[in-house]
C-alpha cells in the first residue's frame, strides 16, 4: 500500500472562478479530501482515469491511491466495503459509474446502508456518499441515462438530493460529505460540461441537503424540478414569459426530504402547479409533490397539480429520447393545461 | 451427492470424536498453536460452550412459549464458534450472521440483548462499540463485505503488521456454507484479497441452507473457494474446539501481521432446526443426524477433559449451576423486555433531523393522543 500521499503543485482552489459543473464537484470533493483525512473516494475507474466523466480528475495524484482508490468492478462491493469503512470512522464517497449500475449495490443501499443507524438505535452511523450521474439527454446507449431517484427517496433512512447549479453542486458534495446521514447524490450529467461562476470560499450550508430553492421568481404558475430538470423548467419560464405568463421556478435539491413548505409557499401565491422530472410520472416524486400540494393548498389552487415526466416504459434508444425526456414544449403544453382551468 | 462437496478430506482435526488427541505430521503446527493450553482453558472453552447450549435450549423454550418470534439455534456449531472466538484479540471484531451465538457469548454480550431481536424489540440490542461485536446481520453475505471495508480501515489506520500484539487487529465475518453463494461473498473475496486486507473468512458449513445441502451451493470443498482468489484457506474439523481454535489462530496472525484474509471452512453440523419455524424431517433423515450426534463437539470435549484427568466434579457442579442461572435470567428478563413507545419507531432514522419523520412522528403522536382521548 502506498501509506503517503504524492503532493503535486496545485491550481488556486480559492476565490470566484468560472469552471464546469463536472469540475464544481471535483473541487468540492478536494476541498473534504484536504480537510479530513478520513474522508475516502471510491469507486471504479476514479483513480488514475479520473472516473469516465473526469469527476475525480486529479484528485488521486493528489491525495494517493489509499484515499481516492480504484475498486474493482462491483457495485455491492463498492458500497458494502464503504458500509464497513464508515464503520470504522471513514466517511467514503462512492461514485456509481452510470445510473443503470447502481442496482447491484441496491441490496447494500436499500437493506443495509440506510438502515444502520436506526438498527443500532443511533449507536453507530454510516456517513457513506453514493454519487450517481444520472438523467439522459446525451445520446447514451441502454443503462446510461435513468433516473432511478425515487427507489432511494422511497427508502427511510437515506437522502437524496441533486444539484441544479454548479454553486449548489460545489456546496452540495461538501454538505452530503459532512452529513453524519448516507446521501444518494444524484449528479445531471447532461450538465457537467456546462459552466458557470462558482464562489469556492462559499461557507459550508448544511442545511442546503433538505431546502428547496426558488430559481425564478413569478405570480402565475409554480413549476417544480430538481437536477436536470430544472434547466428546461428554466427555458420553459423564459418562454411563458415572453407570452406574458410569469412562471416561479422552485428547484427541490432535496429528493428526500421533499422541502414541501416552500413548494406550498409558491403554490399558495400562484394557485397553479406543475412538476417536471424525467424520471417515469407513474407512482414518482411528482405525484407525491402533486399529493402533499393538494393536502395543504388545496384551496389555493386554481387547477389540479399536473405532472410532466417520463413514461412507465424502459429508457427509449437514444434517437427517441428526445419524446421521452419532458421538453420545453411539453411543460408548455402543462401549463397551458393548467391555466385552460 | 456430489462427495467432492461434502466429503471430509483434508480436515485439520486435533480431537477426534472419542476425545483423543490426534498426532499426524499434517497437523503438527496446529498442535503447536494448542501446546500452551491448560487444563484450566479447556474447561472455560467447555464451559463456555456448555452455555451456549444452554441459551439456545431456554431461547428455543421461549419461542415455544410465544415469547420470542423466532429463534436460529447453533446447536451442533458450539465448537467452531467458541474456539475460533477464543482465538480473537481483544481488539479484534466479528461480524456475526444470525446464529453465532457462541461468538457473541464469548465477546460479553448479554445473553437478553441477544434476543432483543428473536422478541421483535430492537433490530440489534446491543452497542457494537462495547464488544467490538456488530450485530446479527439478516440478508446473507451483507456482513462480509462490511467486515472487509471494515478490514480496510483498520489497515488505513495502520493497525496491521505493527509487531505489537495488542495493537494489531483483525476482523473475522461469519457466514453459512449456503451464503457462500452470494455474490456478496464473491465481492467481498475479491476486494479482501487484492487489498490484503486483514479479514478472516470463518465459513461455518453445517451442511444445510435450510433445506438444501451443500451439494446445491458447491461442486467442491467450500474452501476450495477462496484459493481462486489468491486466499489462503483451510478446511477444519469444525466440532474439534482445538483445531478450530489453532485455525483460526494461524489466520489472524496472517491477518495481524499484514498477510492478508483467509478462508476457513469448519466443517460441522446444525444438529437442530434452521429456525424455530424450520421442520428438518421434511428434508433430512435421522440417520445423518445420529452419525453427526456421534460427533458432537462437547461430548468430545468431555471425553478428552475425562480421560486427561481434567475433569472436576465440583468445576462441573458450578458449570451446571452458571447454566441454569443463565436459563433462570433469560426466563425473567426477557419476559421483562415489554414493547418499545411508538415513539422509538421514529429515532435514529437519520441521524439529523428529516423533515418527513419528524412531521410523521408528530402526527402519530397526535393521533396516539386523541385517540386515548376519545377511549
Ligand atoms: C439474501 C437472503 N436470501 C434469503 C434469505 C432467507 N434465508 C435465511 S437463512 C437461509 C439459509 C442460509 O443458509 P447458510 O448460509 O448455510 O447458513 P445457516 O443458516 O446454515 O447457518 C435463507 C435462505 C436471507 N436471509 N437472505
Amino acid at each position: 500500500m502506498t501509506a503517503t500521499a504524492v503532493r503535486t503543485s496545485t491550481p488556486a482552489v480559492t476565490g470566484r472562478q468560472t469552471i464546469t459543473f463536472a469540475k464544481a464537484i471535483t473541487l468540492g470533493l478536494r476541498s473534504v479530501l484536504a480537510d479530513d483525512p478520513k474522508t475516502l473516494v471510491m469507486g471504479e475507474d476514479v483513480g488514475r482515469l479520473g472516473g469516465v466523466f473526469r469527476v475525480t480528475d486529479g484528485l488521486q495524484a493528489e491525495f494517493g491511491e489509499d484515499r481516492v482508490v480504484d475498486s474493482p468492478l462491483a457495485e455491492s462491493g463498492i458500497v458494502g466495503s464503504a458500509i464497513g469503512l464508515a464503520l470504522r470512522g471513514y466517511r467514503p464517497v462512492c461514485e456509481i459509474q452510470f445510473d443503470g449500475f447502481v442496482f447491484p449495490a441496491f441490496d447494500q443501499i436499500t437493506t443495509q446502508l440506510s438502515k444502520m443507524h436506526y438498527r443500532s438505535r443511533g449507536r453507530v452511523t454510516v456517513p457513506v456518499v453514493i454519487r450517481i450521474p444520472f438523467g439522459g439527454g446525451i445520446g447514451a446507449v441502454e443503462h446510461h441515462s435513468e433516473s432511478p431517484e425515487v427507489l432511494f427517496a422511497h427508502t427511510a433512512g437515506l437522502r437524496v438530493v441533486s444539484p441544479s447549479t454548479l454553486q449548489d453542486a460545489y456546496d452540495m458534495i461538501r454538505a452530503a460529505v459532512a452529513s453524519p446521514d448516507p446521501v444518494i447524490f444524484f449528479e445531471p450529467k447532461g450538465r457537467y460540461w456546462s459552466k458557470g461562476e462558482v464562489d469556492l470560499d462559499a461557507p459550508p450550508a448544511p442545511g442546503i441537503l433538505d431546502t428547496a430553492r426558488v430559481a425564478r421568481t413569478g405570480d402565475d404558475v409554480t413549476l417544480v424540478a430538481y437536477g436536470p430538470s430544472v434547466q428546461t423548467a428554466l427555458q420553459a419560464a423564459d418562454a411563458l414569459a415572453a407570452e406574458g405568463t410569469s412562471a416561479e421556478v422552485v428547484d427541490l435539491r432535496a429528493i428526500s426530504p421533499l422541502d414541501i413548505p416552500a413548494v406550498v409557499a409558491s403554490v399558495r401565491k400562484t394557485g397553479r402547479c406543475v412538476v417536471v422530472h424525467e424520471a417515469p410520472t407513474v407512482h414518482g416524486i411528482g405525484a407525491e409533490v402533486a399529493s402533499r400540494v393538494t393536502e395543504e393548498a388545496f384551496h389555493h389552487l386554481e387547477a389540479p397539480v399536473i405532472r410532466v415526466g417520463g413514461f412507465h416504459a424502459p429508457y427509449p434508444v437514444a434517437k427517441l429520447e428526445h419524446h421521452y425526456l419532458p421538453s420545453v414544449d411539453r411543460v408548455l403544453d402543462a401549463v397551458d393545461r393548467s391555466l385552460a382551468y | 451427492m456430489s462427495d467432492q462437496a461434502t466429503g471430509e478430506q483434508g480436515l485439520v482435526q486435533l480431537l477426534d470424536p472419542a476425545g483423543v488427541r490426534v498426532e499426524t505430521d499434517q497437523n503438527a503446527a496446529y498442535r503447536e498453536r494448542v501446546a500452551h493450553l491448560q487444563p484450566d482453558h479447556l474447561r472455560a472453552m467447555y464451559r463456555d460452550m456448555m452455555l451456549t447450549r444452554r441459551f439456545d435450549d431456554e431461547s428455543t423454550a421461549l419461542q415455544r412459549q410465544g415469547e420470542l418470534a423466532l429463534f436460529a439455534q447453533a446447536r451442533g456449531q458450539e465448537a467452531a464458534q467458541v474456539g475460533s472466538a477464543y482465538a480473537l484479540a481483544p481488539q479484534d471484531y466479528v461480524f456475526p450472521s444470525y446464529r453465532e451465538h457462541g461468538v457473541l457469548h464469548v465477546r460479553g454480550v448479554d445473553p437478553v440483548d441477544r434476543l432483543r431481536l428473536f422478541r421483535g424489540e430492537d433490530h440489534g440490542g446491543w452497542d457494537p462499540a462495547d464488544h467490538n461485536a456488530h450485530l446479527y446481520a439478516l440478508v446473507l453475505g451483507s456482513q462480509v463485505l462490511h467486515a472487509t471495508g471494515y478490514a480496510m480501515g483498520v489497515q488505513r489506520d495502520g493497525l496491521v503488521g505493527t509487531g505489537d500484539p495488542t495493537r494489531d487487529t483483525a476482523v473475522v465475518a461469519y457466514f453459512g456454507d449456503g451464503t457462500t453463494s452470494q455474490g456478496d461473498v464473491h465481492e467481498a473475496m475479491v476486494f479482501a484479497a487484492v487489498n490484503d486486507a486483514p479479514v478472516v473468512f470463518f465459513l461455518q458449513n453445517n451442511q444445510w441452507a435450510i433445506s438444501e445441502p451443500t451439494t446445491r451451493q458447491a461442486k467442491v470443498p467450500l474452501a476450495h473457494r477462496g484459493l481462486g482468489y489468491g486466499i489462503p484457506s483451510v478446511r477444519v474439523d469444525g466440532n474439534d474446539v482445538l483445531a478450530c481454535y489453532a485455525v483460526t489462530l494461524e489466520a489472524l496472525e496472517r491477518a495481524h501481521s499484514g498477510g492478508g484474509p483467509t478462508l476457513v471452512e469448519a466443517f460441522t453440523y446444525r444438529m437442530g432446526a434452521h429456525t424455530t419455524s424450520d421442520d428438518p424431517t421434511r428434508y433430512r433423515d435421522r440417520e445423518e443426524e445420529e452419525r453427526w450426534r456421534r460427533r458432537d463437539p462437547l461430548d468430545r470435549l468431555e471425553a478428552h477433559l475425562k480421560a486427561t484427568g481434567a475433569w472436576d466434579q465440583a468445576w462441573w457442579d458450578g458449570v451446571e449451576a452458571d447454566a441454569e442461572a443463565l436459563a433462570e435470567r433469560i426466563r425473567v428478563e426477557t419476559r421483562e423486555l415489554g414493547a418499545p413507545p411508538t415513539s422509538a419507531m421514529f429515532e435514529h432514522v437519520y441521524a439529523t433531523p428529516h423533515a418527513t419523520v419528524a412531521d410523521e412522528a408528530a402526527w402519530q403522536a397526535e393521533y396516539e393522543t386523541e385517540t386515548e382521548a376519545a377511549r
